[in-house]
C-alpha cells in the first residue's frame, strides 16, 4: 500500500477497507482535494443561503423591502453600476470608484513601504540610528491615525493628498517597527560571518538585510493593508467626490442596500486578490523563505 | 618555544554584569596549532572564541595575533564556522561560496553581474567537487543535511584563505557518522592550507582526535553559594602527540583530575 519514501500523511490516499482510520486521531485525518474545497465552500454558500432566506420572507411581507434587497435586485444594480454609464456623470461609476480607491491606496501604501524599508533597515541595523529614532517611530505608531485625518484636512486640504497621507501616516510606523525587528532578528552569527567575508555595512545591507528582510517586509504589507482599507474608506466617507467608501456612505441616505451589500463584497474582493497577489509574489521571488512549513 | 606565537593571549577577564566568565586566562600558540578546546557548559570558552573573533572585546588584558593588538572587529583573515546560521539562508549553494568575491568585486552593490558572475559561479566547481555539493549547488541551505550545511559553511570560511578558523561546536548537531567525514574533511584542509585552528567542542573524543594541542577550560575555585563569583581560566593546556594522541590521557583521567 505504501510507496517507499511515502510520507505519513494518512487522509491523503488512504486504503479505505484499512480499519485503522476510522480510530485514528482526529488531527491526523486530512481531507483530501475535493473534500477540502468543499469543505472551504461550505460557510460561503452557507451565508448567501442564509441571506437568500431571510431575504425571501422579509420580501413575502413587503415586496418593496429595502434592507435585505433579493440577490437578483442586487445583481441587476451591481451590473448597472459596473456597465451602464451613470445619468448625471455618464461614468460607469463602479469602475471610477475602484480605479480612484486603488490609486489612493496604493500611492499611500508605496509611500508607506518605501518609508519603512529604508527607515526600517537603518534603525534594526544601525546602533546610532536605532538609538535615536526607534523611542520616537515606537510613539508615533501609538498615534491613533484617525486622529490626525482632521489635522491634514485642515493642513492639506480635502484633496487626495490628505486620503492618501491617512493611509501613509497610518500604517508607516508599524511597518517600519516590523522591518526594524525583522532586522535585528537575523541571526548575529550571519552579520558577523559576513564581516569575515569582507563585508562592508552598505554590502551586508545589499546582500544579507534587504534579502532576508524583503520577504518579512511583504508581510508586514499585507498586515498593514488590513488598517489601509480602513483609512481609506474612512477619509473617504468624511471628504470625498468619489471612490468605494465615498460610494456607499453616500447611497446610505437611500438606504440603498443593493449597492452597499455588492461594494462590501467587492471591497473584501479586491482586498483578497491584492493580499493573494502578495502572497504569490513573495512565494515567487523568494522561494528560499516560503521552504519550510504551511502558511495562510 | 620556537618564534612569536601566532596568537598571544595576554591575561584576559570578561564578565557580563556581576556575572565573571573567564579571569586570568593566558596562552601563547604557535602557527598551525590545531588547538581544541572543551569545557563544561557556560564556562566562557565560545566568549574566549568570540573574543578571539573580535566579536567581543575583553574587558582587561590584550590578544595579539603576529604581535598586534586584534582590530576591534571581525577581519578577513580570521575565518568562523558557528553550529548553526553559519551560511546564509537567501542565498543558494554556489552563490554562498561566491559571496566573499562578490564583496571583493564590487563595492557598492556586493553583487556581480551576468558574464561576471558566471564565471565566478564556475571558478568554485573544484570547492564544490572537493566537499560533495556538486549536485547541490543550485539548492538553497534550507534543502541540505546538516552534514552538507557544515561542509559549506566551512568552505565558506575558507574562501578568504584565513590564516587562522574558528570553530565553535560546528559538528555538535551532526550524526556521530557524519561527524567522521567531518573531521576528515577538516584535518585535510588544516594539513593542505597550514592554518591555526581553535575549535570549540563538547565532545571529549573528538578534541583529542582532531587537535595537536587541548586547552580546557573550569573554574579554579567554586563557591557554591555565589556561583558567580569565580571566573574560569585554563586549567590544562596539553599537547597531543599525533598518531597515540587519545592515548596520552583518557576522559576519564581528565573528569576525575578535574574535580578538586
Amino acid at each position: 500500500m505504501f510507496k517507499p519514501g511515502y510520507r505519513f500523511n494518512p487522509g491523503c490516499r488512504f486504503n479505505p477497507s484499512s480499519p485503522a482510520i476510522h480510530s485514528m486521531r482526529l488531527i491526523n485525518r486530512q481531507p483530501g482535494r475535493v473534500a477540502a474545497l468543499a469543505l472551504a465552500a461550505l460557510p460561503f454558500v452557507g451565508v448567501v443561503l442564509a441571506y437568500a432566506v431571510a431575504s425571501h420572507y422579509r420580501r413575502l411581507e413587503n415586496p418593496a423591502d429595502k434592507l435585505l434587497p433579493s440577490l437578483e435586485k442586487m445583481g441587476d444594480t451591481f451590473w448597472r453600476m459596473a456597465f451602464t454609464p451613470d445619468r448625471r456623470s455618464g461614468d460607469l461609476l463602479l469602475w471610477v470608484d475602484t480605479f480612484d480607491s486603488l490609486t489612493r491606496l496604493g500611492i499611500g501604501m508605496g509611500v508607506a513601504t518605501l518609508f519603512a524599508i529604508i527607515v526600517g533597515t537603518a534603525i534594526g541595523f544601525i546602533p546610532h540610528i536605532r538609538s535615536a529614532f526607534a523611542p520616537f517611530i515606537a510613539t508615533a505608531s501609538l498615534v491613533p491615525p484617525i486622529t490626525i485625518l482632521p489635522i491634514l484636512f485642515i493642513m492639506v486640504g480635502l484633496g487626495e493628498a490628505s486620503k492618501i497621507a491617512l493611509i501613509a501616516l497610518g500604517t508607516a510606523p508599524v511597518m517600519t517597527r516590523t522591518v526594524a525587528q525583522a532586522v535585528m532578528d537575523i541571526p548575529g552569527e550571519m552579520v558577523v560571518k559576513a564581516q569575515t567575508l569582507g563585508a562592508s555595512t552598505w554590502q551586508m545591507v545589499t546582500r544579507l538585510v534587504l534579502p532576508q528582510v524583503l520577504p518579512r517586509l511583504v508581510a508586514a504589507m499585507r498586515l498593514g493593508l488590513v488598517p489601509a482599507w480602513i483609512f481609506l474608506i474612512s477619509a473617504e466617507a468624511i471628504a470625498s467626490t468619489s471612490g468605494l467608501g465615498y460610494r456607499i456612505f453616500l447611497v446610505r441616505r437611500f438606504l440603498a442596500m443593493d449597492v452597499i451589500l455588492p461594494y462590501v463584497v467587492w471591497i473584501t474582493l479586491l482586498a483578497f486578490l491584492l493580499d493573494r497577489l502578495l502572497l504569490v509574489a513573495s512565494r515567487r521571488a523568494f522561494p528560499w523563505h516560503h521552504l519550510g512549513g504551511q502558511s495562510l | 618555544m620556537s618564534g612569536p606565537a601566532k596568537i598571544s593571549v595576554d591575561r584576559i577577564g570578561k564578565s557580563y554584569g556581576d556575572a565573571i566568565i573567564l579571569e586570568n586566562v593566558s596562552v601563547d600558540v604557535q602557527a598551525g596549532t590545531f588547538c581544541t578546546i572543551v569545557g563544561a557548559s557556560g564556562c566562557g570558552k565560545s566568549t574566549f572564541l568570540r573574543m578571539l573573533l573580535s566579536q567581543e572585546r575583553p574587558d582587561t588584558g590584550t590578544i595579539r595575533m603576529d604581535g598586534q593588538v586584534l582590530p576591534a572587529e571581525p577581519t578577513q583573515n580570521r575565518g568562523i564556522v558557528f553550529q548553526r546560521y553559519s551560511v546564509f539562508p537567501h542565498l543558494s549553494v554556489e552563490d554562498n561560496l561566491i559571496l566573499a568575491e562578490e564583496f571583493a568585486n564590487s563595492s557598492l552593490t556586493g553583487r556581480s553581474f551576468a558574464k561576471a558572475r558566471r564565471q565566478l559561479r564556475q571558478s568554485v566547481d573544484d570547492t564544490l567537487e572537493k566537499i560533495g555539493l556538486a549536485s547541490a549547488r543550485k539548492r538553497y541551505p534550507a534543502q541540505l543535511s546538516g552534514g552538507m550545511q557544515q561542509r559549506l559553511a566551512i568552505a565558506q570560511a575558507l574562501v578568504k584563505k584565513p590564516d587562522i578558523l574558528l570553530l565553535d561546536e560546528p559538528f555538535g548537531a551532526l550524526d556521530p557518522g557524519i561527524r567522521v567525514d567531518m573531521h576528515d574533511l577538516l584535518l585535510g584542509l588544516w594539513r593542505e592550507r597550514a592554518m591555526t585552528i581553535f575549535m570549540v567542542t563538547h565532545d571529549i573524543h573528538e578534541a583529542f582526535k582532531l587537535g595537536t594541542r587541548l586547552l580546557v577550560f573550569d573554574k579554579r575555585r567554586h563557591d557554591p553559594h555565589a556561583p558567580e563569583r569565580y571566573g574560569a581560566t585554563i586549567t590544562y593546556d596539553l599537547p597531543i602527540e599525533r598518531g597515540n594522541g587519545s592515548e596520552n590521557l583518557s576522559s576519564r583521567d581528565l573528569i576525575s583530575k578535574q574535580t578538586p
